[in-house]
């Protein structure tokens, strides 16, 4: 868009100012992890010490988190959770929505309404039947009990991002590949497939971050803190009763964090499109 | 179209199984393997549709067709932890309806709804139009600015707890020393401040999907339309009430339908920061069915409160729902 600029003290009012500002509010937060994980418990706890820097960074809250909790399993467990529920929902979400944006049956429209109305589903309106569940089957407090109800949001989700990237890619190419005798399963994942690569990471970008971040149905279903995720353990184990370890618990959030961001900096463009597609029709 | 394709291959099969001498015959197409019983069954496409949906509706099913039937059948139950539970019809609901903190969580979660929602939506289109500038390190300033929507809510929203704390509070020392307050402020001391919090975080946490959506949204705003407004004399002010409102005015609909049902089933932005508290004056809907089912062990009491956010539920989904496809 062409946008004019006045003078430089005008600019500064009604761009700089109000941007920089928009900055600082959304980054200060992580700021004060920072800040916090490195500062002595002798300056956290002072109403006198200037709290924004400190000329005595420690480690001690890191080792702390490490020796005193089982942290590192936490990472590993929400690692192979984020995982495999991601890998899970892209399996299904990929083959459902391919047969609804493709094919031709008779119950693709009410089926594809289906699948939008379960995206929109809430977690906390199931949490405690799913318990229910969870718990006939045998999987309360084991990963599989996280593992298979993540892709609940996780599959209408990759499946309504895919349906509409399947969309975008033109039906004539499957059409070639049949014509020079490829099968309707060849042409499935031979020919579009393939083209769908940018949409299927898109779609996995997002939905390892939601499940990396997700909170109550981990809450309910894990309980023994070696099964526990970082969202979880952080929470439960750092805070006993009204006392929080503040110096740890920044610590562990901050760790928790940095993989997330770290993913998602590599990818932003596939995540601002899953982001912007997941709301479109 | 797939369909007259279909019949030769089913003939071509066909034709062998008959005389046994004719099986040489396919000699001379070796290039394409023979297609078996499940290969031709594949062809059809209602059957393939079926097999490639076959794993996300047992999903589905299982996890949430069951949970939801279930759900309701807890919620007319007096079913605790450990015992089976009996049919007693809308009694749950009754007493929900007398219960003081049920009410109160009810309004609240209208209130954090609507407020922050409507703030998010003021806040997201201001970033978006700022961002909607050409700047240096503009890709940095977008890929930091949804930060506090990618990381996991429950660290975030520990760290403003902390920022929040009763006696080492940031703000409060920012303001003491700047001589602005003489006393620290309880800023989770009573049920409106803390509200007033609860609110704040979500709009940080909630913003930047507004931002990156309606950002999407205003690239794709033709700017010869702002130049001829322009050169009709339209100042800034009228040209985004005139021209980019009403073209961004269906993405923002869909964006704000999509986040009040994530705020309206807010959770855990709630239990971590105030847990309910203080004296359970900021309950919302999810944080108070957790209370009675995880805590007090009322699973059917606790079914009865989640289930009461489904009608608000239905609404916006039926809403959006006849929304797209009035716009397909």
């Amino acid at each position: 868009m062409a946008v004019r600029y006045g003078s430089p003290l005008r600019r500064a009012v009604t761009f700089h100012i109000p941007l920089g500002l928009l900055v600082c509010a959304t980054l200060f937060p992580f700021y004060w992890m920072v800040i916090t994980s490195i500062r002595p418990d002798r300056e956290l706890y002072s109403v006198q010490s200037n709290p924004f820097f400190t000329l005595y960074p420690t480690v001690k809250h890191f080792q702390d988190l490490f020796e005193l909790t089982m942290f590192a399993r936490w990472a590993w467990n929400t690692l192979f959770i984020a995982t495999v529920s991601t890998a899970i929902s892209l399996f299904c979400g990929l083959l459902a929505g391919y047969a609804l944006a493709r094919l031709q049956f008779r119950w693709a429209a009410p089926l594809g309404t289906l699948i939008f109305v379960t995206y929109l589903v809430p977690p906390t309106l199931l949490f405690i039947p799913l318990g229910d569940v969870v718990q006939a089957f045998g999987l309360a407090d084991t990963p599989w009990a996280v593992i298979l109800t993540y892709p609940t949001f996780l599959i209408p989700f990759c499946t309504w991002l895919l349906l509409g990237y399947f969309k975008t890619i033109p039906k004539e190419i499957e059409e070639c590949a049949r014509i020079d005798g490829a099968s309707r399963v060849q042409a499935m994942v031979r020919i579009s497939f393939p083209l769908a690569v940018p949409g299927i990471l898109s779609a996995g970008i997002f939905a390892f971050t939601l499940s990396w971040n997700e909170f109550l149905y981990a809450l309910v279903f894990l309980s023994s803190p070696q099964q526990k995720t970082i969202p979880i353990g952080v929470f439960t184990e750092l805070v006993r009763g009204d006392v929080f370890y503040w110096g740890p618990l920044m610590a562990g959030a901050l760790l928790g964090s940095i993989p997330v961001a770290i993913v998602y900096s590599f990818f932003v463009e596939h995540y601002v499109t899953a982001l912007t597609g997941a709301v479109k029709g | 179209m797939a369909d007259h394709r279909i019949e030769p291959m089913l003939a071509e099969s066909a034709s062998p199984a008959a005389p046994a001498g004719a099986v040489p015959i396919a000699g001379p197409t070796h290039e394409v393997s023979r297609p078996t019983r499940l290969g031709l069954l594949l062809e059809r496409e209602h059957v393939l549709a079926g097999v490639l949906l076959t794993p996300t509706l047992v999903i589905l099913a299982l996890f949430i067709a069951y949970p939801f039937v279930l759900g309701i059948w807890l919620a007319v139950s007096d079913k605790v932890v450990g015992r089976p539970g009996n049919f007693i019809g809308l009694d749950n609901f009754r007493v929900n309806l007398a219960d003081t903190i049920f009410l109160r969580a009810f309004q609240n979660t209208f209130v954090y709804t609507f407020i922050a929602t409507i703030l998010k939506l003021a806040l997201g289109m201001l970033a978006a139009l700022l961002l909607n500038h050409h700047f240096r390190f503009k890709r940095v300033v977008r890929a930091s600015m949804l930060l506090p929507w990618i990381v996991p809510t429950v660290l975030s929203t520990l760290a403003w707890q902390w920022m929040f704390d009763a006696t080492f509070s940031v703000f409060n020392w920012v303001l003491l020393n700047a001589g602005v307050i003489s006393t620290r402020i309880l800023w989770l001391g009573d049920g409106t401040m803390a509200m007033g919090c609860l609110i704040l975080v979500n709009v940080w946490r909630g913003m930047p999907f507004f931002a990156i959506t309606l950002l999407a949204g205003l690239q794709t705003v033709n700017p010869d339309l702002h130049e001829a407004a322009e050169i009709d004399g339209a100042n800034a002010w009228q040209r985004f009430w005139r021209v980019t409102f009403p073209l961004l005015k269906p993405i923002m609909l869909v964006v704000v339908l999509f986040s009040m049902i994530a705020t309206f089933a807010d959770f855990q932005l709630i239990y971590v920061l105030t847990r309910g508290g203080p004296y359970s004056s900021t309950h919302v809907f999810g944080t108070y069915a957790y209370e009675i089912a995880m805590r007090a062990a009322k699973l059917g009491q606790g079914a009865s409160i989640s289930l009461s956010l489904f009608p608000f539920l239905l609404l916006v989904i039926m809403f959006q729902l006849w929304y797209i496809r009035r716009h397909d």
